[in-house]
């Protein structure tokens, strides 16, 4: 493969990752509060739909992506009142929100399956994109792209150097402890499984409105349920996650350059080769297996090895917080 | 600060957990509230520093009444409590605990971080800001409440059963440092089951039984007293008798145990039937993988372990459970018992039958025979998570085989009160007079020097020769634990 070749297989892998960013982003929002929206699939797929629909009636992509995110904090807020209120199986709720959505999302888009329509500008920066190898790499994109890396790094920056991230991380952690120490745990929760459901929609509104430009039936199909797994891949570390998704962008992305240079092999294993990577790649950082690679290390080296790579869910990831 | 509870009373349910509770707490004091698990001391306490909240009855600080709702309202009037089960968060930093809750946007770690140092530093804490939660112990967890406490200017500071699951030297800095927040003029709750740390350190003690209040006393006062004070009626403990015999139940020969920081060589080891083996050491020096090593949990790294003759190193757990090995786990709920599941269910599980379908009226015979028994104050569809402590240990017993070859126990009396910890040990010597090994861990030194026939001392990634019990005293284990031998 040429120099340039990667230039344009790395290029498209980013304009690939972007709507699962802000997917996985918001899916980390939501699970470090506790909750985990398994609507993913669902909310992508719909608020792709509703995103581009809107952005053709009213010819603005702005209040396509509006749209969506309203619809995505809405479907994220039936999760939420389910688990968190009612404290009922959020897996449950979830997973049928997800199903209900993506048929929805079919049977409402008919009339808009293939119609052209707006797309978000590219926007070269200027300076920044005459900037050999990384100009073109990072900076030849559109607003929606250079968004996504600054909330990559506004959602780190909070989670891990403001006060509210520090008790949004508490909450998901232990809130019994939380509580303790004065948090409003039902509040704060509500208020990231909606925030967290907002960046889904929005990831929605990027695939219609900008990476694959409208809607066709099952549009985004498998990109909920790959963002619920970079989450885990990620250890629901937002820079972790980005990579994640970036990774995968980067899978989908060569497997459309072999579509060119194997012509013999079917398409669909092509199509569905980057999910199967994933999961292998979900495999081998599981603890596992890295608890067998640890174990080739002296004990001294073992332990910081491990903390280091092991990541582990928030402690009261989809469980109810019942004061006692 | 002067704390006083008037007329408190709290229901849960039926039951009346505090029944017109009058008590005062005096600033400058270190004031025991002492009595068995069930007491009412919990749920008192809780109310003070507003976990929960009291049904009836005022409580005035410094003869002004206030009204304490939630935890926040307490730590505004200077009450902060530190919970048996330390409330934070594993898997932050102790620098992230120390500043979580409080307001503002920033994090300013280096302004937390001197803060934190120099409390710690003042109570002669060594905590590492770095560190996370996950990784300290129990002790450690409480030296870091107590300094975030006092950073938020606790004026009262509440220990809910502190003592349990510490080492002997954490203990004292703690005592240490108790006395010395007493001595700057706060007030000191302690609660505990415990007579002996009571005695040690507190000014006065009320003494609570079934919700009341039914006495308090200056100390020092005679032990007599407060134990017929706490059970309504004297107590004496077992005595044990020599139970070991000749065969010998458990040999380890070159054995290498792989802990999570260090590998445990045990060059021979020889445990003879009916033989109790203590095995002492502050937390986390490799008595848990021990134990889960003589009970074929872990593989041994490499060596020979033979039970009754019988080599058995790199067998699965259940060719080792059908030899006659049993296991009884620190954490009751998490690797012993089925949280979820009845006490009947339990024994149905262990039933021993192989039938497909549950024999239930056997099951419920067996259930009500292991329930009379044990003394087990549940009925056979209360789940055990529900149990207290003291029943959830006697569940476990009560679900041991018998006979049995070898039994290993973590912490067989840990968080119980004094009754079921008596009648626990009178049980087990029962087991030892049948000819059944026990090796157990515990952190209560008397609890090893009172019950075991020899005595392993874990130290810094080693492990001592067997040593006679007859001869050792609490106080020189205690220096043996510190790494002396």
């Amino acid at each position: 493969m040429s120099g340039e070749q990667l230039l344009i297989v790395l290029s498209t892998a980013i304009a690939a990752a972007t709507p699962l960013v802000f997917a996985v982003l918001g899916e980390t929002l939501s699970e470090r509060a506790g909750v985990i929206n398994l609507s993913a699939e669902g909310t992508i797929m719909f608020c792709a739909m509703a995103g581009f629909a809107v952005a053709l009636a009213s010819g603005s992509v702005v209040v396509g992506f509006v749209i969506a995110a309203l619809i995505g904090a809405l479907a994220a807020l039936v999760v939420g009142f389910c688990a968190i209120t009612l404290r009922q199986s959020q897996i449950a709720v979830g997973f049928v929100l997800a199903l209900l959505l993506s048929d929805l999302a079919s049977f409402l888009g008919v009339p808009i399956v293939r119609v052209p329509g707006p797309t978000v500008p590219p926007l070269p920066l200027p300076l920044l994109s005459d900037v050999p190898l990384l100009g073109p790499l990072l900076f030849r994109k559109d607003a929606l792209v250079y968004l996504s890396y600054i909330a990559i790094a506004l959602t780190w920056l909070y989670l891990y150097r403001t006060r509210p991230g520090l008790t949004l991380r508490a909450i998901g952690e232990q809130p019994n402890a939380a509580f303790a120490r004065g948090a409003d745990v039902v509040r704060l929760r509500y208020l990231y499984v909606i925030l967290g459901g907002a960046l889904m929609g929005i990831a929605g509104a990027a695939f219609s409105l900008d990476f694959k430009a409208g809607w066709s039936h099952r549009h985004t199909g498998g990109y909920g349920w790959i963002a619920l797994a970079i989450v885990i891949f990620g250890g629901w570390n937002p820079l972790r996650a980005a990579l994640g998704a970036y990774l995968f962008g980067i899978l989908q992305s060569l497997a459309s350059v072999a579509q060119d240079q194997f012509q013999n092999v079917p398409t669909q294993v092509l199509t569905v080769a980057p999910f199967v990577l994933m999961i292998v790649l979900l495999v081998l950082t599981s603890a596992g297996w890295l608890d067998r690679l640890a174990s080739y290390f002296p004990p001294a080296t073992r332990r910081r090895l491990l903390q280091m790579l092991r990541t582990s869910p928030p402690a009261a990831l989809g469980k109810p917080f019942e004061q006692d | 600060m002067d704390v006083e509870l008037i007329h408190i009373h709290k229901h849960f349910g039926e039951v009346h957990a505090n029944d017109d509770v009058c008590v005062r707490f005096r600033s400058g004091t270190i004031h025991g509230l002492l009595g068995e698990n069930g007491a009412g001391k919990s749920t008192l306490v809780k109310i003070l520093s507003g976990y929960i909240t009291h049904d009836s009855g005022d409580i005035a600080l410094d003869g002004k009444l206030v009204s304490i709702q939630t935890p926040t309202d307490a730590i505004r009037h200077g009450i902060g409590m530190l919970h048996q089960d330390p409330l934070d968060f594993p898997s932050l930093t102790v620098l992230e605990n120390f500043m979580a809750g409080g307001g503002g946007l920033w994090l300013h770690r280096r302004e937390a971080r001197r803060r934190l140092c120099e409390i710690a530093s003042s109570l002669n804490f060594s905590l590492d800001p770095d560190a996370h939660v996950s990784e300290l112990t129990v002790g450690e967890r409480q030296q870091l409440e107590i300094v975030r406490l006092l950073a938020l200017g606790v004026q009262v500071l509440i220990l809910d059963e502190p003592t349990t699951g510490i080492s002997a030297v954490q203990k004292e800095q703690l005592f240490a440092a108790l006395r010395q927040l007493a001595a700057d003029g706060r007030t000191i709750i302690f609660v505990s089951h415990k007579l002996e740390d009571v005695e040690a350190l507190c000014d006065e003690v009320t003494v609570m039984r079934q919700g009341r209040v039914v006495g308090s006393a200056a100390i020092p006062c005679s032990p007599a007293q407060l134990v017929e004070m706490m059970f309504g009626k004297p107590l004496a403990p077992p005595i044990k008798p020599p139970t070991a015999r000749e065969e010998i139940a458990l040999e380890l020969r070159e054995a290498l145990i792989r802990t999570n920081t260090f590998d445990l060589h045990v060059p021979h080891l020889a445990v003879r039937c009916g033989e109790v083996l203590g095995l002492a050491g502050l937390e986390g020096s490799g008595q848990q993988e021990f134990l889960a090593a003589c009970s074929g949990l872990i593989p041994l790294r490499h060596g020979s372990l033979r039970l009754n003759g019988r080599e058995m190193a790199h067998r699965p757990y259940h060719s080792f459970m059908r030899a006659g090995v049993c296991y009884l786990p620190a954490d009751r709920l998490r690797d012993g018992l089925i949280g979820g599941l009845t006490i009947r269910e339990h024994v149905a599980l262990r039933a021993p039958t192989r039938s497909f379908f549950l024999d239930e009226p056997l099951n419920a015979r067996l259930t009500m025979e292991a329930i009379r028994v044990f003394n087990i104050r549940g009925q056979p569809n209360t789940r055990v998570e529900r149990l207290s402590g003291g029943n959830q240990q006697r569940t476990q017993l009560a679900l041991m085989p018998n006979p049995l070859s070898v039994i290993c126990m973590e912490h067989p009396t840990r968080g119980l009160d004094i009754e079921s910890a008596l009648w626990i040990w009178q049980l087990l010597i029962a087991r030892c007079q049948q000819g059944t090994a026990i090796l157990f861990a515990s952190s209560d030194l008397d609890e090893i020097t009172a019950y075991s026939d020899r005595v392993l001392v874990f130290s810094g990634g080693r492990v001592s020769e067997p040593l006679d019990a007859h001869r050792l005293t609490a106080d020189v284990l205690g220096h043996m634990i510190g790494g002396k031998f």
